[in-house]
């Protein structure tokens, strides 16, 4: 397992070499100055950074992994908090979300306390924020800021932490492989991402929702998901599933992730931005790349834990 | 006045304790600068030769955050040469805010209750005679609105005995909704620090006239010039 684990990530670098080379083969043939390849160059830099960071995270240990996506629902939700607008009565359900409710989720995690950690923030918080808001007695907009912390919670939080949550599954027959199923997970769906947006700008004509998001069109998603899909299931080897079954979940995460970044671009431009944050130079912040895998993590989460754990 | 420098190796100590601070805030309220006018493309978003020079840094004033988040948001090199004006009432009251204000930040304190003799503006003076850049937020104390309110005249004093150095608004983003008044812990929404041109006393112009202009270079930054919705309400 460990050393298929290697194998796996020893592709992802060798992939992301190729796509450095041809992004610098663009650059300079454009001579640097299309707007583009710009982009592409900055994610694909950026790409480096956030695989050695998981790459650094996964091979450290599960609590060094619990910490990392910690600190990504942190900065998620900072950016989502920021874009919203907040009421000054709404000051002790922020302290509660970000001191408490992300630290205790991913505690609770780290105990592998099941039970709590997958009903804590649709009931507890719930709960918790929703009398903690009542107690301030500000009627104005009651529901629209209550609605708005909740939602932010659930997806940066509760989504997020669900892609962790498959180091602590316990799969017969798969004993010392979570790091690779959770490696598994993210690839599906970035790679989701970066064919989606590959596909669509070659060969992208009928845009899904101009409104939401212009960059999403019909071909980009079916073409890039199938082609993800396909990835996904040659990687079955690495997985607890045979190839049908890799390829069917891998579908699913497809699905759900571009449920994601559609969602979330529809509450961006309710909120007037056209990123969540500038902290991932050519993406744009922290939620715009981790959309996708707040929907799919607990959809993925839960098919696994239902089919294939006792 | 100042207390005698404190040797080389403390200073060290103490700037890097600042630096780490300056960390911490980062890592809570962002504070990331962005200067008027785009950046040309691919370029980072503070070309820090502008920094090097001796300024008059002023801000709207919303939290005991704010200095920190000017500072952190100013290149390293800047942060040394840059002294923030305080609140003698304030931040000479407990050995940690005296720490705090003098050892790790430098700041210049003034006398703003008139306790002792001489003008309150002596300290800033001295520190804008010894080459530091100073930070000071004119409208005297935090407010909660989003705009700043009327400036004092110390701003127009300081403009027409110091004309040669530049004048730098900033306007600091959403710190009122991440200190409200009476709040103890700060909550983590992004602050972003809006750095703007540049600006100068013109000959002969009138006080309140100056600082009428100067208050609406600072309210110029501001992203939004009408509050989302929801803070209105609240306000």
């Amino acid at each position: 397992m460990k050393a298929l684990f290697w194998e796996v990530m020893a592709g992802v670098i060798a992939f992301l070499t190729l796509a450095t080379l041809i992004g610098e083969v663009l650059r300079l043939r454009s001579g640097g100055r299309n707007p583009t390849i710009v982009n592409l160059n900055q994610r694909i830099h950026a790409w480096w950074i956030m695989i050695i960071v998981m790459t650094i995270a996964l091979g450290l240990g599960n609590s060094v992994t619990f910490f990392v996506f910690a600190l990504l629902s942190y900065l998620a939700l900072r950016e989502f908090v920021t874009l919203t607008p907040s009421a000054a009565s709404d000051y002790s359900a922020l302290i509660i979300a970000f001191y408490i409710a992300i630290p205790t989720q991913y505690l609770l995690l780290a105990i592998d306390w099941y039970g709590l950690y997958s009903i804590f923030v649709p009931v507890y918080l719930f709960f918790i924020l929703s009398l903690v808001s009542a107690l301030t007695q500000d009627t104005d907009h009651f529901l629209d800021r209550n609605a708005k912390i909740n939602w932010a919670l659930m997806v940066c939080v509760y989504g997020l932490s669900h892609a962790p949550a498959l180091l602590i599954l316990e799969i017969p027959g798969y004993e010392g492989g979570n790091r690779l199923l959770l490696l598994y997970f993210l690839i599906v769906v970035q790679i989701s991402d970066v064919l989606q947006y590959v596909v669509g700008k070659l060969f992208g004509r009928h845009k899904i929702a101009p409104r939401l998001s212009p960059a999403k069109t019909v071909e980009g998603f079916i073409g890039g998901g199938l082609l993800a899909a396909l990835c996904g299931a040659a990687l079955y080897p690495a997985t607890p599933f045979d190839f049908i079954e890799a390829l069917g979940l891998s579908l699913v995460i497809v699905i759900a992730g571009f449920v994601g970044g559609l969602v979330l671009s529809a509450v961006k431009r309710s909120l007037g931005a056209k990123d969540w944050g500038t902290l991932i130079a050519g993406h744009g912040g922290v939620l715009d790349r981790v959309d996708s895998i707040c929907f799919a993590a607990p959809v993925f989460f839960h098919l696994v834990r239902y089919w294939y754990t006792p | 006045m100042t207390a005698p420098l404190p040797h080389a190796f403390f200073r060290w100590c103490f700037a890097r304790q600042r630096d780490a601070l300056l960390v911490l805030v980062r890592l809570i309220i962002g504070a990331y600068p962005v200067r008027y006018g785009k950046p040309p493309e691919g370029a980072a978003n503070l070309p820090d030769t502008t920094f090097r020079r001796q300024k008059i840094y002023f801000s709207n004033h919303a939290s005991h955050l704010d200095t920190l988040a000017i500072l952190a948001a100013l290149p390293r090199e800047a942060r040394s040469k840059t002294r923030p004006i305080a609140a003698r009432d304030y931040w000479d009251k407990s050995g940690l805010r005296r720490y705090g204000a003098q050892r790790l930040l430098n700041a210049a304190l003034i006398d703003r209750l008139h306790e002792s003799e001489g003008d309150p503006l002596d300290p800033v003076r001295e520190a804008l005679r010894e080459g530091s850049s100073i930070i000071i937020f004119p409208e005297g104390t935090r407010g909660s609105e989003w705009l700043p309110q009327t400036f004092k005249s110390g701003l127009f004093r300081l403009a027409s005995e110091f004309p040669d150095i530049p004048l730098t608004p900033i306007y600091l983003e959403n710190l009122q909704r991440i200190m409200p008044k009476g709040a103890f812990l700060p909550v983590p929404l992004i602050c972003k620090v809006h750095f703007g041109p540049d600006q100068t006393i013109r000959p002969a112009e009138d006080k309140t006239a100056f600082l009428e202009r100067m208050r609406a270079a600072v309210a110029d930054l501001a992203p939004w010039q009408t509050p989302p919705k929801a803070a209105e309400a609240a306000a």
